[in-house]
């Protein structure tokens, strides 16, 4: 199964004539996504990539029968867009767009309180790297090949840093099932706590690799529910034990202001949830072997 | 970003929050003439810096005549001042605000903060005004009252009211304490900011609430649509390397060790940093050039870094993805060849096309040092330091 996005989910980019639209949608056609179209309010009836291009959301929608899309606006837009998407049905929305101010992320998510648990859609970022599903689809910015098929799912809130882990697995030939980037944002999408209950379910999932960083509230909370509702093994990086008190170290989220928020307290929180943690960045992928090497 | 406390007054007061009567002045003259301006026989001369605790750091000054307002101008302007919020270098008084002497009946906190577990704003009062909000969770925990405002609708004239009573506020004074309340959350919502602080609120003897200092902070993600507060920006009081990074697109916190960092990506960075702690060494800074690590990003950070004094060593990790490890070594041998690096340099690249990339810093006259797991990029830099 994989989880949140399949082989065959039909993928909308929405500011998909744009430079970084047209580049990434390429990047994830040549990967194997199903881009079906996109939209470009004002460019509707034209084709790009081969593909249709619409004005609305709605319209591309109701033409293609998407159910992805992923946005490639300028951060003063993006709020409107992943609202119009959810709006037209659109089930998994990717926001990569770095620079969301913080009460626009709020009004999303309060907007999204309309919608019943069922018919809602997973915001996944913004300021991430995106959604891939190895050997299945990408949705995403990732260089889609050092993401090896396999069995482990990976969540992540830097980029880069989920890359590393990815690479480092794939050196020792293990496999990840999805690996999604949650983004660097003090208020994202989905939570560290949304996406391991999704992986928790997905029976082509073994063990989640979770890897954190300095800030917010979001990796204990993960590590508290992981603790009452799952079976599978984590894995868990905080990034940041250098990282001063105060200060925003590049993601607007990495800023610790509150107890449990520094690397190292984040790191004793989550070793009393039951998360085996890599004791450094440069043995991510150890670590999940000797896991797995356990069960 | 953050401003200075006139500035955040000056925002506050047209949300309808009181404050003592004040002026900014860059002069002991304009700072005499000032005090005699306000009138009254107390003033306040307060040094305007980007930090808290300046009271214990001699930056506030009480003075008796306007006279020695001046005195107390001409004492500050200039002067470098250390708290505990701004590093041993200490921060410059170019602003001096005075500010009418209040006689103050009771001290109260006000706080208004982005809470990230609620996704909300949340109000925090306190009867112990005076105190760092941090001080006041540690020693009186049982004062601190909540009230989370629900984004969509704004605060509500009874959260202001509860946290009002809350406060022990005397009934008569109920109405204008709830406004202040209200005006800091509107001023809130509705300049993006991520922090607006009244402490100490007071209430005078003279039964007025009054904000006698003031915090404001505010969202960067949102000043494409906030003229009138990036004006407020004083890049004199943040790192001058720190400004230059941001100036050019470049995530930078100066740090006190001695290694320096070029890094793409945030979370790598801070990952890089941890690895270089972890062998033994300090690193001088974190510095993301974005996850696409153009050339033109790298020739910035180079220069950025060689600005830094204290750097003994270099080390350059790259995670390319979509931008390919030959690109980025092309674009490190071209930053070289403008800049000349005095300390050694430990590179390691990692990725698409790592091996291309690896021969062409081979090929190259580069002087540097090879590395190819983070923990061999850490070890190698720490090493170099002898």
């Amino acid at each position: 199964m994989a989880v949140i996005i399949q082989k065959d989910t039909k993928i909308l980019i929405q500011g998909f004539t744009g430079k970084m639209g047209t580049f990434h949608a390429e990047e994830m056609i040549k990967y194997g996504s199903n881009v079906v179209g996109g939209v470009t309010p004002g460019k509707g009836g034209q084709k790009h990539l081969d593909r249709p291009v619409f004005n609305t959301v709605k319209d591309a929608v109701q033409e293609t029968g998407a159910t992805a899309s992923i946005l490639f606006v300028p951060p003063a837009f993006a709020a409107d867009s992943a609202m119009e998407a959810a709006d037209a049905g659109i089930k998994t929305c990717v926001a990569i767009v770095d620079g969301i101010p913080s009460h626009d992320m709020i009004r999303i998510k309060r907007y999204m309180r309309r919608y019943s648990r069922k018919e809602k859609m997973t915001l996944v970022g913004p300021n991430c790297a995106g959604i891939i599903s190895p050997g299945k689809s990408m949705l995403g910015i990732m260089p889609g090949h050092i993401y090896k098929e396999g069995r482990v799912g990976i969540i992540s809130r830097s980029g880069t840093l989920g890359y590393e882990a990815a690479q480092q697995l794939k050196n020792l030939n293990i496999g990840i099932s999805t690996s999604v980037g949650i983004g660097g944002d003090p208020i994202n999408g989905s939570s560290f706590r949304d996406i391991i209950e999704k992986f928790e379910t997905d029976d082509e999932t073994d063990l989640v690799l979770m890897i954190g960083e300095i800030g917010g509230p979001q990796e204990v909370a993960a590590g508290e529910f992981a603790k009452e509702n799952m079976k599978k093994p984590i894995v868990g990086y905080i990034a940041g034990l250098t990282a001063p008190k105060g200060r925003v170290m590049g993601h607007a989220g990495a800023i610790v202001s509150a107890y449990g928020e520094s690397a190292v307290e984040k790191v004793e929180l989550l070793k009393e949830c039951g998360v085996t943690i890599s004791k450094n960045p440069s043995v991510m992928g150890e670590t999940v072997k000797e896991v797995l090497d356990r069960k | 970003m953050d401003i200075h406390e006139y500035q955040a007054k000056e925002i506050l007061s047209s949300f309808g929050v009181t404050i003592p009567r004040g002026g900014i002045v860059y002069s002991p003259e304009t700072a005499e003439n000032k005090a005699r301006e306000i009138g009254g026989s107390k003033w306040v001369v307060k040094a305007q810096i980007h930090s808290g605790a300046r009271g214990k750091a001699g930056g506030i000054i009480v003075c008796n005549s306007p006279l020695e307002v001046a005195q107390a101008t001409d004492k500050l302007l200039g002067k470098k001042l250390i708290t505990n919020q701004t590093g041993p270098e200490g921060k410059i008084v170019n602003r001096i605000y005075i500010e009418e002497a209040t006689d103050i009946e009771k001290e109260l906190y006000l706080g208004l903060v982005f809470d990230r577990s609620s996704e909300s704003i949340m109000v925090v009062a306190s009867t112990e005004g005076g105190m760092s909000v941090e001080e006041i969770a540690k020693e009186k925990p049982e004062t601190i009252i909540r009230s989370k405002i629900e984004v969509a609708v704004g605060i509500q004239n009874f959260q202001a009211r509860e946290l009002a009573f809350g406060l022990g506020i005397e009934p008569e004074l109920i109405r204008r304490a709830s406004e202040t309340i209200i005006g800091c959350a509107k001023a809130f919502s509705e300049l993006d900011a991520t922090m607006v602080e009244v402490n100490p609120l007071v209430i005078s003897k003279q039964k007025q609430i009054l904000a006698l200092d003031c915090k404001m902070s505010f969202d960067n993600n949102a000043m494409f649509r906030r003229d009138k507060v990036s004006e407020l920006r004083d890049k004199t009081q943040e790192d001058e390397k720190e400004v230059y990074a941001s100036d050019r697109g470049l995530n930078y916190v100066s740090l006190e060790g001695n290694i320096g960092n070029i890094i793409n990506g945030a979370g790598l960075a801070m990952a890089s940093m941890d690895m270089i702690k972890l062998a033994g060494g300090e690193p001088a800074n974190f510095l993301d050039v974005g996850g696409g690590a153009t050339p033109e990003k790298i020739v910035k950070a180079f220069r950025l870094i060689t600005m830094d004094k204290k750097v003994k060593v270099i080390l350059v990790n790259i995670f390319a993805g979509i931008n390919r490890c030959d690109w980025v070594a092309e674009g490190i041998v071209q930053a070289l060849e403008k800049i000349e690096i005095k300390v050694p340099l430990v590179i390691r690249l990692a990725g698409t096309n790592v091996e291309k990339g690896n021969k062409i810093l081979q090929d190259s006259k580069l002087n540097y040092i090879e590395a190819h797991t983070l923990e061999d990029a850490a070890n190698k830099a720490v090493a170099a330091l002898k």
